[in-house]
């Protein structure tokens, strides 16, 4: 049996040590049988296939866009390459699925919690979510100086919502896409090939500086709304030098200013590629042999573990630096 | 050529990005360590402050593995 028909069987289940422990000693003999079972019952149409690792990293990085083909009909991008062709006006649709329902997700426990809220002894949930919302009070009341009633909620949303935007990376790698998969091929009847699917939506620049630019919008508002809209001018072009420094001046302010959403945005959106990348790399192992398969297992099980602090602090970095831009747009310089 | 060029500027990019990290981050657990010592009683303060700045320097370096990875697996 090659090492390749291995790897796509093995990455279905990609679970850990354990799973392939199990898979190398279900694949070591008699296995054929086995796996002609397990791959027919996921995907029937491409029992005997073969990938490359290159080509496996591209299929994980690849977005389910739809858009406007070439001929001027409408429906998704069956490749990397006619995903590019779409151009601006394309959706992600896996990107603004997920975090549609992880938002409503959200909104739905935390709504669920606040109506049943009670003043005695509290239940699970609701001490869960009191815990996580004096969190954000003290960081926004850390942060925030300026009178605002709207910053506490947004952080609270964005701490929440990125967090589990980001959680989804701890997913077994291929759970989701093969889900995805067996879904379009069985009840779409679509090319396996053209179904792809990205878990995370914080790997998708898109969400990112989506939410990046939504941040950058209020930064923007609040700005004028404090200051006048004179006085945001007046900061933008009179601050370090004086008025006799004003080209200056304004070359530096503006990219300071323009820098903030898209730090923003890149900062999250390259800790979770770079994850999201690595989860990836430790996937393909599996597909070489029982010792690199545990030794994948094992690093996998590591950067799980390491994972959790960087996806939390990623959202509470994203969160903080929210409040502290909306604070300085709040401040009066004199 | 160009395949050895590609390892060349992965391998640049996720040293030179270590680099970096391995002097912000000691600087920055040094002086963490020194502040705790001084007062003891500030450390959990300290700590949280720490980490943020720990994501601040870690995300740099942290992008330049992602991309390096990618040139390395995906188009070399």
């Amino acid at each position: 049996m090659d090492s390749n028909h291995r790897d796509v069987c093995n990455r279905i289940c990609s679970f850990g040590v354990v799973a392939t422990a199990i898979d190398d000693w279900i694949y070591s003999d008699t296995a054929d049988f086995v796996i002609w079972k397990f791959e027919s019952g996921l995907k029937p149409k491409m029992a005997s296939e073969t990938i490359t690792s290159s080509e496996y990293i591209r299929h994980h990085l690849q977005n389910l866009t739809f858009g406007q083909h070439h001929d001027g009909s409408w429906g998704l991008a069956h490749n990397a390459q006619e995903a590019a062709d779409m151009g601006f006006w394309a959706i992600n649709v896996d990107t603004m699925g997920m975090s549609i329902v992880l938002g409503l997700l959200m909104a739905w426990f935390f709504r669920r919690v606040a109506k049943k809220v009670e003043a005695g002894v509290p239940s699970g949930a609701q001490n869960f979510a009191e815990w996580i919302i004096d969190f954000i009070n003290d960081s926004v009341r850390g942060s925030f100086s300026g009178q605002n009633n709207m910053v506490a909620p947004l952080a609270f949303t964005i701490f929440i919502w990125i967090f589990l935007m980001n959680l989804m990376d701890l997913l077994p790698i291929d759970l989701v896409p093969e889900a995805a998969k067996w879904t379009g091929t069985n009840m779409f009847g679509m090319d396996p090939h053209s179904v792809f699917f990205k878990v995370v939506p914080t790997t998708d620049p898109n969400a990112t500086f989506g939410m990046a630019f939504g941040v950058f919008a209020l930064v923007l508002y609040y700005s004028v709304k404090m200051k006048g809209l004179g006085g945001f001018i007046g900061e933008l072009t009179l601050q370090p030098f004086g008025k006799w420094g004003m080209p200056f001046n304004i070359f530096l302010e503006g990219v300071g200013l323009i820098a903030k959403p898209i730090s923003l945005a890149l900062r999250l959106f390259g800790n979770m590629y770079a994850g999201e990348m690595i989860f990836i790399l430790i996937a393909i192992m599996y597909g070489a042999g029982l010792i690199l398969g545990s030794f994948g297992g094992l690093l996998q099980i590591g950067w799980a573990i390491f994972h959790i602090l960087i996806i939390t602090l990623q959202a509470f970095i994203f969160m903080t630096l929210t409040i502290v831009y909306l604070d300085m747009a709040h401040q009066e310089h004199h | 050529m160009e395949q050895a060029l590609l390892y060349i500027a992965g391998s640049l990019m996720m040293g030179l990005g270590a680099l970096g990290a391995a002097v912000g981050i000691g600087i920055l657990g040094g002086r963490f360590l020194e502040g705790a010592a001084r007062q003891p009683e500030l450390i959990p303060m300290l700590r949280t402050q720490f980490f943020i700045v720990m994501g601040l320097v870690d995300a740099v370096p942290m992008i330049a593995v992602g991309l390096a990875m990618y040139i390395l697996f995906a188009v070399a």
